[in-house]
Protein backbone atom coordinates (compact mmCIF):
# COMPACT_ATOMS: atom_id res chain seq x y z
CA UNK A 1 0.00 0.00 0.00
CA UNK A 2 0.74 3.61 -0.50
CA UNK A 3 1.28 5.66 2.89
CA UNK A 4 0.82 9.69 2.51
CA UNK A 5 1.97 11.78 5.55
CA UNK A 6 4.21 14.29 6.58
CA UNK A 7 7.61 14.25 7.79
CA UNK A 8 9.12 17.00 9.61
CA UNK A 9 7.23 19.60 7.73
CA UNK A 10 6.96 17.76 4.24
CA UNK A 11 4.82 16.13 2.63
CA UNK A 12 6.48 12.28 1.89
CA UNK A 13 5.12 9.58 0.24
CA UNK A 14 5.92 5.76 1.18
CA UNK A 15 5.22 3.11 -1.28
CA UNK A 16 5.11 -0.79 -1.18
CA UNK A 17 4.58 -0.17 2.22
CA UNK A 18 3.91 -3.92 3.70
CA UNK A 19 0.26 -3.60 5.74
CA UNK A 20 1.93 -5.09 9.02
CA UNK A 21 5.07 -2.72 8.48
CA UNK A 22 5.58 -0.19 11.72
CA UNK A 23 6.08 3.73 10.93
CA UNK A 24 10.10 3.14 12.04
CA UNK A 25 10.45 0.39 9.15
CA UNK A 26 8.66 3.25 7.07
CA UNK A 27 11.02 6.16 8.40
CA UNK A 28 14.52 4.21 8.03
CA UNK A 29 13.91 1.70 5.42
CA UNK A 30 11.57 3.19 3.06
CA UNK A 31 11.96 6.77 3.33
CA UNK A 32 16.33 6.36 4.37
CA UNK A 33 15.80 8.07 7.80
CA UNK A 34 17.64 6.12 10.53
CA UNK A 35 18.11 8.68 13.19
CA UNK A 36 14.91 7.02 14.87
CA UNK A 37 17.02 4.02 15.90
CA UNK A 38 15.61 0.28 16.18
CA UNK A 39 16.44 -1.56 19.20
CA UNK A 40 13.36 -3.62 21.46
CA UNK A 41 10.13 -3.21 18.57
CA UNK A 42 8.57 -3.68 21.73
CA UNK A 43 7.66 0.25 22.72
CA UNK A 44 10.63 -0.98 25.92
CA UNK A 45 13.34 0.92 25.45
CA UNK A 46 12.14 4.82 23.17
CA UNK A 47 15.26 4.60 20.99
CA UNK A 48 12.70 5.02 17.88
CA UNK A 49 10.65 7.85 19.83
CA UNK A 50 9.13 10.51 17.26
CA UNK A 51 6.63 13.17 17.50
CA UNK A 52 3.02 12.04 15.99
CA UNK A 53 0.77 15.32 15.66
CA UNK A 54 3.06 16.89 18.25
CA UNK A 55 2.70 13.78 21.03
CA UNK A 56 6.02 11.53 21.11
CA UNK A 57 5.30 8.16 20.80
CA UNK A 58 7.14 4.93 19.98
CA UNK A 59 7.32 4.45 16.18
CA UNK A 60 8.03 1.31 16.44
CA UNK A 61 4.46 0.78 18.03
CA UNK A 62 2.66 2.90 15.23
CA UNK A 63 1.21 0.91 12.24
CA UNK A 64 2.36 2.24 8.94
CA UNK A 65 -1.42 2.41 7.29
CA UNK A 66 -2.46 4.28 10.81
CA UNK A 67 -0.29 7.84 9.60
CA UNK A 68 -1.89 8.49 6.33
CA UNK A 69 -2.37 12.15 6.31
CA UNK A 70 -0.77 12.80 9.63
CA UNK A 71 2.34 14.56 10.88
CA UNK A 72 5.47 12.99 12.28
CA UNK A 73 8.47 14.71 13.45
CA UNK A 74 12.04 12.86 13.38
CA UNK A 75 15.43 13.51 15.02
CA UNK A 76 16.68 14.79 12.10
CA UNK A 77 13.80 17.65 11.48
CA UNK A 78 13.89 18.54 15.39
CA UNK A 79 16.60 21.71 14.69
CA UNK A 80 14.02 23.09 11.94
CA UNK A 81 11.09 22.43 14.42
CA UNK A 82 12.35 23.86 17.68
CA UNK A 83 13.82 27.22 15.76
CA UNK A 84 9.84 27.12 13.73
CA UNK A 85 8.54 27.15 17.42
CA UNK A 86 10.90 29.79 18.66
CA UNK A 87 10.20 31.72 15.83
CA UNK A 88 6.27 31.44 16.59
CA UNK A 89 5.85 30.52 12.08
CA UNK A 90 6.71 29.58 9.37
CA UNK A 91 8.58 33.25 8.93
CA UNK A 92 11.12 32.28 5.74
CA UNK A 93 8.13 30.34 3.73
CA UNK A 94 10.71 27.31 3.42
CA UNK A 95 9.65 25.37 6.46
CA UNK A 96 10.56 22.17 7.37
CA UNK A 97 13.48 19.90 6.62
CA UNK A 98 13.87 17.98 2.99
CA UNK A 99 14.06 14.29 3.04
CA UNK A 100 17.48 15.06 1.32
CA UNK A 101 18.66 17.14 4.17
CA UNK A 102 17.09 14.93 6.45
CA UNK A 103 18.64 11.93 4.88
CA UNK A 104 22.15 13.73 5.29
CA UNK A 105 22.08 15.05 8.39
CA UNK A 106 25.31 14.47 10.16
CA UNK A 107 26.34 16.02 13.73
CA UNK A 108 29.64 14.64 13.06
CA UNK A 109 32.95 17.25 12.29
CA UNK A 110 32.96 18.39 8.60
CA UNK A 111 34.97 16.28 6.66
CA UNK A 112 38.76 16.88 6.47
CA UNK A 113 38.03 19.67 9.00
CA UNK A 114 40.24 18.67 12.24
CA UNK A 115 39.67 21.27 14.47
CA UNK A 116 36.00 21.17 14.13
CA UNK A 117 33.87 20.03 16.83
CA UNK A 118 30.73 17.99 16.48
CA UNK A 119 27.70 19.88 15.73
CA UNK A 120 29.90 22.80 14.27
CA UNK A 121 29.04 21.99 10.64
CA UNK A 122 25.16 22.05 10.94
CA UNK A 123 22.76 23.51 12.80
CA UNK A 124 21.42 22.09 15.83
CA UNK A 125 18.00 22.50 18.20
CA UNK A 126 18.86 23.87 21.84
CA UNK A 127 18.82 20.71 23.59
CA UNK A 128 21.19 18.89 20.88
CA UNK A 129 23.36 21.78 21.56
CA UNK A 130 22.73 21.01 25.47
CA UNK A 131 23.88 17.11 25.19
CA UNK A 132 26.72 17.82 23.59
CA UNK A 133 27.71 20.15 25.89
CA UNK A 134 27.12 18.38 28.78
CA UNK A 135 29.11 15.16 27.26
CA UNK A 136 25.68 13.03 27.61
CA UNK A 137 26.59 11.38 24.49
CA UNK A 138 28.22 8.00 24.71
CA UNK A 139 27.64 5.06 22.02
CA UNK A 140 24.61 7.40 20.92
CA UNK A 141 22.76 4.90 19.76
CA UNK A 142 19.34 6.01 22.82
CA UNK A 143 20.48 9.64 21.75
CA UNK A 144 17.87 10.28 19.40
CA UNK A 145 15.21 9.05 21.27
CA UNK A 146 16.10 10.88 24.41
CA UNK A 147 16.12 14.20 22.07
CA UNK A 148 12.43 14.30 20.78
CA UNK A 149 11.46 12.86 24.31
CA UNK A 150 13.51 15.95 26.43
CA UNK A 151 12.49 18.43 23.48
CA UNK A 152 8.65 17.74 24.43
CA UNK A 153 9.08 17.38 27.67
CA UNK A 154 10.89 20.98 27.56
CA UNK A 155 7.83 22.72 25.11
CA UNK A 156 5.39 21.42 27.93
CA UNK A 157 7.15 22.15 30.99
CA UNK A 158 9.50 24.57 30.44
CA UNK A 159 10.80 24.77 34.46
CA UNK A 160 10.68 21.14 34.62
CA UNK A 161 11.99 19.82 38.33
CA UNK A 162 14.30 16.79 38.60
CA UNK A 163 10.87 14.54 38.72
CA UNK A 164 9.43 16.23 35.43
CA UNK A 165 12.79 15.03 33.91
CA UNK A 166 12.89 11.69 35.07
CA UNK A 167 9.20 11.20 34.55
CA UNK A 168 9.69 12.45 31.03
CA UNK A 169 12.22 10.23 30.35
CA UNK A 170 11.76 7.09 32.19
CA UNK A 171 10.41 5.57 28.96
CA UNK A 172 14.01 5.79 27.50
CA UNK A 173 17.02 3.18 28.05
CA UNK A 174 20.51 4.27 28.08
CA UNK A 175 22.21 1.07 28.15
CA UNK A 176 25.74 3.08 28.76
CA UNK A 177 23.93 4.35 32.05
CA UNK A 178 24.81 7.49 31.10
CA UNK A 179 22.08 9.00 32.97
CA UNK A 180 23.37 11.79 35.15
CA UNK A 181 25.19 13.50 32.07
CA UNK A 182 21.50 13.38 30.67
CA UNK A 183 19.70 15.00 33.32
CA UNK A 184 22.89 17.27 33.10
CA UNK A 185 22.24 18.19 29.73
CA UNK A 186 17.99 18.25 30.04
CA UNK A 187 18.81 20.81 33.41
CA UNK A 188 21.24 22.94 30.76
CA UNK A 189 18.70 23.23 28.43
CA UNK A 190 16.04 24.27 30.61
CA UNK A 191 18.31 26.82 32.05
CA UNK A 192 19.66 27.88 28.58
CA UNK A 193 15.49 28.32 28.01
CA UNK A 194 14.57 30.26 30.74
CA UNK A 195 17.40 32.76 30.43
CA UNK A 196 16.41 33.21 27.02
CA UNK A 197 12.79 34.14 27.94
CA UNK A 198 14.08 35.99 30.77
CA UNK A 199 15.97 38.44 28.04
CA UNK A 200 13.21 38.95 25.90
CA UNK B 1 -2.48 -8.41 5.47
CA UNK B 2 -5.34 -6.37 4.33
CA UNK B 3 -5.05 -2.50 6.33
CA UNK B 4 -8.97 -1.36 7.25
CA UNK B 5 -9.20 2.01 7.78
CA UNK B 6 -13.06 2.76 8.74
CA UNK B 7 -14.14 6.41 8.62
CA UNK B 8 -16.71 6.28 11.01
CA UNK B 9 -18.16 3.57 13.89
CA UNK B 10 -20.65 2.16 11.37
CA UNK B 11 -17.94 1.62 9.05
CA UNK B 12 -16.16 -0.39 11.68
CA UNK B 13 -18.62 -2.46 12.85
CA UNK B 14 -20.00 -3.47 8.78
CA UNK B 15 -15.88 -3.93 8.42
CA UNK B 16 -15.84 -6.13 11.53
CA UNK B 17 -19.07 -7.80 10.65
CA UNK B 18 -17.90 -8.83 7.31
CA UNK B 19 -14.20 -10.21 8.77
CA UNK B 20 -14.65 -11.22 12.13
CA UNK B 21 -10.91 -12.53 12.24
CA UNK B 22 -9.72 -8.73 11.59
CA UNK B 23 -7.93 -7.62 14.75
CA UNK B 24 -8.68 -3.96 16.08
CA UNK B 25 -5.88 -1.61 16.19
CA UNK B 26 -5.89 1.35 18.32
CA UNK B 27 -2.35 2.32 20.21
CA UNK B 28 -0.96 -0.69 18.82
CA UNK B 29 1.10 -1.58 22.13
CA UNK B 30 0.31 -4.87 22.04
CA UNK B 31 -1.36 -5.96 18.35
CA UNK B 32 1.95 -4.30 16.99
CA UNK B 33 4.39 -6.35 19.25
CA UNK B 34 2.78 -9.40 18.36
CA UNK B 35 3.45 -8.24 14.41
CA UNK B 36 6.70 -6.99 15.15
CA UNK B 37 8.05 -10.37 16.43
CA UNK B 38 5.95 -12.55 14.10
CA UNK B 39 3.90 -13.65 17.04
CA UNK B 40 0.81 -12.95 15.15
CA UNK B 41 -0.20 -12.34 11.09
CA UNK B 42 -3.23 -11.41 11.28
CA UNK B 43 -5.43 -11.15 7.42
CA UNK B 44 -6.94 -8.40 8.18
CA UNK B 45 -5.66 -5.32 10.51
CA UNK B 46 -8.99 -2.57 11.86
CA UNK B 47 -7.20 0.73 12.05
CA UNK B 48 -9.06 2.74 14.88
CA UNK B 49 -7.52 5.39 14.88
CA UNK B 50 -9.50 7.80 12.43
CA UNK B 51 -12.93 7.02 14.60
CA UNK B 52 -12.37 10.69 16.84
CA UNK B 53 -15.52 9.54 19.31
CA UNK B 54 -13.34 6.80 20.93
CA UNK B 55 -10.84 9.33 22.17
CA UNK B 56 -13.41 11.47 24.08
CA UNK B 57 -15.70 10.88 27.16
CA UNK B 58 -18.53 11.80 29.02
CA UNK B 59 -18.69 12.58 32.51
CA UNK B 60 -21.96 11.70 33.72
CA UNK B 61 -24.09 11.88 37.04
CA UNK B 62 -23.41 7.99 37.91
CA UNK B 63 -20.90 7.47 35.29
CA UNK B 64 -17.89 8.03 33.36
CA UNK B 65 -18.37 7.05 30.00
CA UNK B 66 -14.82 6.68 28.62
CA UNK B 67 -14.27 6.16 24.83
CA UNK B 68 -12.42 2.52 24.43
CA UNK B 69 -9.05 4.58 22.73
CA UNK B 70 -8.43 7.74 25.42
CA UNK B 71 -5.15 7.11 26.16
CA UNK B 72 -3.98 6.58 29.55
CA UNK B 73 -2.40 10.13 29.62
CA UNK B 74 -5.77 12.04 29.16
CA UNK B 75 -6.99 9.30 32.00
CA UNK B 76 -4.26 10.80 34.29
CA UNK B 77 -4.36 14.17 33.32
CA UNK B 78 -8.44 14.82 33.35
CA UNK B 79 -10.21 12.06 35.60
CA UNK B 80 -8.24 12.04 38.73
CA UNK B 81 -11.09 13.44 40.12
CA UNK B 82 -13.85 11.12 38.68
CA UNK B 83 -11.62 7.98 38.34
CA UNK B 84 -8.88 8.04 41.04
CA UNK B 85 -7.84 4.58 41.05
CA UNK B 86 -7.93 3.65 36.91
CA UNK B 87 -5.56 7.44 36.98
CA UNK B 88 -3.19 5.97 39.09
CA UNK B 89 -3.54 2.17 37.05
CA UNK B 90 -2.71 4.69 34.29
CA UNK B 91 0.31 6.47 35.53
CA UNK B 92 1.75 3.09 36.25
CA UNK B 93 1.41 1.76 32.97
CA UNK B 94 4.97 1.49 30.39
CA UNK B 95 5.91 5.20 30.03
CA UNK B 96 4.88 8.49 28.64
CA UNK B 97 5.39 7.22 24.90
CA UNK B 98 3.26 4.08 25.85
CA UNK B 99 0.99 6.04 27.96
CA UNK B 100 0.03 8.59 24.88
CA UNK B 101 -1.12 5.62 22.47
CA UNK B 102 -2.39 3.08 24.90
CA UNK B 103 -5.98 3.26 26.54
CA UNK B 104 -8.62 1.02 28.33
CA UNK B 105 -10.03 -0.32 25.23
CA UNK B 106 -7.17 -2.04 24.47
CA UNK B 107 -6.78 -3.38 27.72
CA UNK B 108 -9.77 -5.03 27.63
CA UNK B 109 -9.55 -6.30 24.22
CA UNK B 110 -5.72 -7.98 25.00
CA UNK B 111 -7.64 -9.40 28.59
CA UNK B 112 -4.01 -10.00 29.66
CA UNK B 113 -4.03 -10.69 33.26
CA UNK B 114 -1.46 -8.49 33.81
CA UNK B 115 -3.64 -5.58 32.26
CA UNK B 116 -2.77 -2.62 34.37
CA UNK B 117 -5.89 -1.14 34.36
CA UNK B 118 -8.10 -4.12 35.32
CA UNK B 119 -8.03 -3.95 39.42
CA UNK B 120 -9.27 -0.30 38.90
CA UNK B 121 -12.12 -0.87 37.10
CA UNK B 122 -13.26 -4.44 38.66
CA UNK B 123 -12.82 -2.23 42.41
CA UNK B 124 -14.23 0.52 40.90
CA UNK B 125 -17.59 -0.99 39.17
CA UNK B 126 -17.93 -0.48 35.19
CA UNK B 127 -19.52 -2.15 32.47
CA UNK B 128 -18.31 -2.59 28.68
CA UNK B 129 -19.79 -1.46 25.65
CA UNK B 130 -19.60 -3.67 22.72
CA UNK B 131 -21.18 -3.22 19.52
CA UNK B 132 -21.62 -5.36 16.37
CA UNK B 133 -23.73 -4.78 13.25
CA UNK B 134 -26.31 -6.94 15.43
CA UNK B 135 -26.37 -4.05 18.37
CA UNK B 136 -25.22 -2.87 21.22
CA UNK B 137 -25.07 -4.47 24.77
CA UNK B 138 -23.54 -3.32 28.19
CA UNK B 139 -20.89 -6.56 29.70
CA UNK B 140 -20.29 -6.33 33.23
CA UNK B 141 -16.59 -6.26 34.00
CA UNK B 142 -17.04 -9.03 36.91
CA UNK B 143 -18.12 -11.26 33.37
CA UNK B 144 -16.20 -9.84 30.77
CA UNK B 145 -12.43 -11.77 31.46
CA UNK B 146 -13.19 -15.48 30.74
CA UNK B 147 -9.83 -16.89 30.86
CA UNK B 148 -6.42 -16.32 29.53
CA UNK B 149 -5.60 -13.05 27.36
CA UNK B 150 -9.42 -14.16 26.63
CA UNK B 151 -12.79 -11.85 27.09
CA UNK B 152 -16.12 -12.08 26.56
CA UNK B 153 -16.73 -9.96 23.06
CA UNK B 154 -17.89 -12.22 20.05
CA UNK B 155 -15.98 -11.72 16.62
CA UNK B 156 -17.91 -9.66 15.37
CA UNK B 157 -18.19 -7.12 18.25
CA UNK B 158 -15.96 -4.01 18.80
CA UNK B 159 -15.42 -2.31 22.37
CA UNK B 160 -17.01 1.48 21.89
CA UNK B 161 -16.54 2.56 25.45
CA UNK B 162 -16.41 1.76 29.12
CA UNK B 163 -19.00 2.75 31.58
CA UNK B 164 -16.98 3.36 34.78
CA UNK B 165 -18.65 4.30 38.34
CA UNK B 166 -17.68 7.65 39.70
CA UNK B 167 -15.69 7.59 42.41
CA UNK B 168 -18.03 8.12 45.69
CA UNK B 169 -15.31 7.38 48.11
CA UNK B 170 -11.38 7.01 48.49
CA UNK B 171 -9.64 4.75 45.90
CA UNK B 172 -6.27 3.22 45.17
CA UNK B 173 -3.98 1.06 43.15
CA UNK B 174 -0.73 -0.63 43.66
CA UNK B 175 1.63 -2.66 41.62
CA UNK B 176 4.89 -4.52 42.13
CA UNK B 177 7.86 -4.68 39.35
CA UNK B 178 11.21 -4.04 39.48
CA UNK B 179 11.09 -0.54 38.67
CA UNK B 180 8.59 2.46 38.49
CA UNK B 181 8.35 2.63 34.77
CA UNK B 182 8.24 -0.10 31.68
CA UNK B 183 7.59 -2.81 33.78
CA UNK B 184 4.90 -5.64 33.55
CA UNK B 185 3.03 -5.85 37.10
CA UNK B 186 4.35 -8.82 39.11
CA UNK B 187 1.34 -8.67 40.80
CA UNK B 188 -1.27 -5.45 41.06
CA UNK B 189 -4.30 -4.97 43.38
CA UNK B 190 -6.76 -2.10 43.31
CA UNK B 191 -9.24 -0.96 46.15
CA UNK B 192 -11.97 1.25 46.09
CA UNK B 193 -14.20 2.69 49.30
CA UNK B 194 -17.57 2.92 48.10
CA UNK B 195 -19.29 5.25 51.58
CA UNK B 196 -22.86 5.27 49.62
CA UNK B 197 -23.35 1.41 49.44
CA UNK B 198 -21.04 1.07 52.52
CA UNK B 199 -18.87 -1.62 50.57
CA UNK B 200 -15.72 -1.74 49.46
CA UNK B 201 -14.49 -3.63 46.52
CA UNK B 202 -11.54 -5.06 44.63
CA UNK B 203 -9.40 -6.00 41.93
CA UNK B 204 -6.04 -8.61 41.30
CA UNK B 205 -3.72 -8.51 39.03
CA UNK B 206 -1.45 -11.00 37.68
CA UNK B 207 -1.65 -13.17 40.34
CA UNK B 208 -4.70 -15.73 38.35
CA UNK B 209 -5.95 -16.47 34.61
CA UNK B 210 -7.67 -13.43 34.76
CA UNK B 211 -8.13 -10.46 36.67
CA UNK B 212 -10.33 -11.02 39.75
CA UNK B 213 -11.97 -9.45 42.65
CA UNK B 214 -11.50 -10.82 46.06
CA UNK B 215 -14.65 -12.37 46.60
CA UNK B 216 -14.77 -13.35 50.17
CA UNK B 217 -11.98 -10.66 51.16
CA UNK B 218 -14.83 -8.22 50.19
CA UNK B 219 -17.73 -9.98 51.95
CA UNK B 220 -15.44 -10.46 55.15
CA UNK B 221 -14.46 -6.65 55.09
CA UNK B 222 -18.33 -5.40 54.27
CA UNK B 223 -19.33 -7.69 57.58
CA UNK B 224 -16.98 -6.42 59.62
CA UNK B 225 -16.73 -2.74 59.05
CA UNK B 226 -20.96 -2.70 59.11
CA UNK B 227 -20.93 -4.76 62.34
CA UNK B 228 -18.02 -2.77 63.91
CA UNK B 229 -19.59 0.45 62.92
CA UNK B 230 -16.75 1.61 61.18
CA UNK B 231 -18.38 3.79 58.43
CA UNK B 232 -19.89 5.84 60.78
CA UNK B 233 -17.08 5.93 63.51
CA UNK B 234 -14.38 6.87 60.99
CA UNK B 235 -12.16 4.70 63.58
CA UNK B 236 -8.71 3.19 62.65
CA UNK B 237 -9.60 -0.47 60.76
CA UNK B 238 -8.84 -2.95 63.68
CA UNK B 239 -5.54 -4.41 62.59
CA UNK B 240 -6.85 -7.89 63.09
CA UNK B 241 -9.42 -7.27 60.32
CA UNK B 242 -7.11 -5.62 58.23
CA UNK B 243 -4.66 -8.90 58.50
CA UNK B 244 -7.86 -11.68 58.20
CA UNK B 245 -8.53 -9.23 54.94
CA UNK B 246 -5.27 -9.81 53.83
CA UNK B 247 -5.18 -12.89 53.63
CA UNK B 248 -8.30 -14.04 52.19
CA UNK B 249 -6.98 -11.37 49.56
CA UNK B 250 -4.14 -13.60 49.30
CA UNK B 251 -6.54 -16.66 49.29
CA UNK B 252 -8.44 -15.32 46.18
CA UNK B 253 -5.01 -15.71 44.24
CA UNK B 254 -4.39 -18.57 41.79
CA UNK B 255 -1.15 -17.99 40.49
CA UNK B 256 1.61 -19.05 38.56
CA UNK B 257 5.42 -19.32 38.99
CA UNK B 258 7.08 -17.66 35.55
CA UNK B 259 10.08 -15.36 35.02
CA UNK B 260 8.69 -12.23 37.12
CA UNK B 261 7.74 -14.16 39.99
CA UNK B 262 7.13 -17.06 41.97
CA UNK B 263 3.29 -18.14 42.51
CA UNK B 264 4.14 -18.12 46.53
CA UNK B 265 5.47 -14.57 46.43
CA UNK B 266 2.60 -13.20 43.89
CA UNK B 267 0.21 -14.61 47.07
CA UNK B 268 2.19 -12.61 49.65
CA UNK B 269 2.54 -9.89 47.72
CA UNK B 270 -1.26 -9.39 46.82
CA UNK B 271 -1.78 -10.34 50.66
CA UNK B 272 0.58 -6.62 51.68
CA UNK B 273 -1.70 -4.80 49.04
CA UNK B 274 -4.29 -5.55 50.27
CA UNK B 275 -3.56 -4.75 53.68
CA UNK B 276 -2.08 -1.53 52.28
CA UNK B 277 -4.17 -0.31 49.92
CA UNK B 278 -7.21 -0.65 52.52
CA UNK B 279 -5.39 1.43 54.81
CA UNK B 280 -4.27 4.05 52.58
CA UNK B 281 -7.82 4.52 51.60
CA UNK B 282 -9.15 4.46 55.23
CA UNK B 283 -6.84 7.22 56.24
CA UNK B 284 -8.79 9.20 53.37
CA UNK B 285 -11.80 8.61 54.19
CA UNK B 286 -11.55 9.29 57.73
CA UNK B 287 -10.39 12.87 56.06
CA UNK B 288 -6.86 12.88 58.37
CA UNK B 289 -4.61 11.97 55.68
CA UNK B 290 -2.19 13.66 53.54
CA UNK B 291 -2.25 13.83 49.91
CA UNK B 292 -1.85 10.22 48.62
CA UNK B 293 -1.98 11.11 45.01
CA UNK B 294 1.27 9.27 43.61
CA UNK B 295 0.81 6.48 46.36
CA UNK B 296 0.87 3.89 43.41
Amino acid sequence: MRVNFTVNGRRQEADDVWEGESLLYVLRERLGLPGSKNACEQGECGSCTVRLDGVPVCSCLVAAGQVEGREVVTVEGLADFARQREQGSCASGACGTSLQDAQSWSAAPRDGVTDSQTGEGTELSPIQQAFIDAGAVQCGFCTPGLLVAADEMLERTPSPSDEDIREALSGNLCRCTGYEKILDAVRLAAARQERKEEAV
Amino acid sequence: MDFLRPASWEEALAAKAEHPTAVPIAGGTDVMVEINFDHRRPEYLLDLNRIGELTEWEVGGENVRLGASVPYTAIMENLRAELPGLALASHTVASPQIRNRGGVGGNLGTASPAGDAHPALLAAGAEVEAESVRGSRMIPIDEFYTGVKRNALAADELIRAVHIKKADGPQQYSKVGTRNAMVIAVCAFGLALHPETRTVRTGIGSAAPTPVRARAAEDFLNAALEEGGFWESGNIITPSVAKQFAQLASGACNPIDDVRGTAKYRRHAVGIMARRTLGWTWEQYRGTARTLEGAA
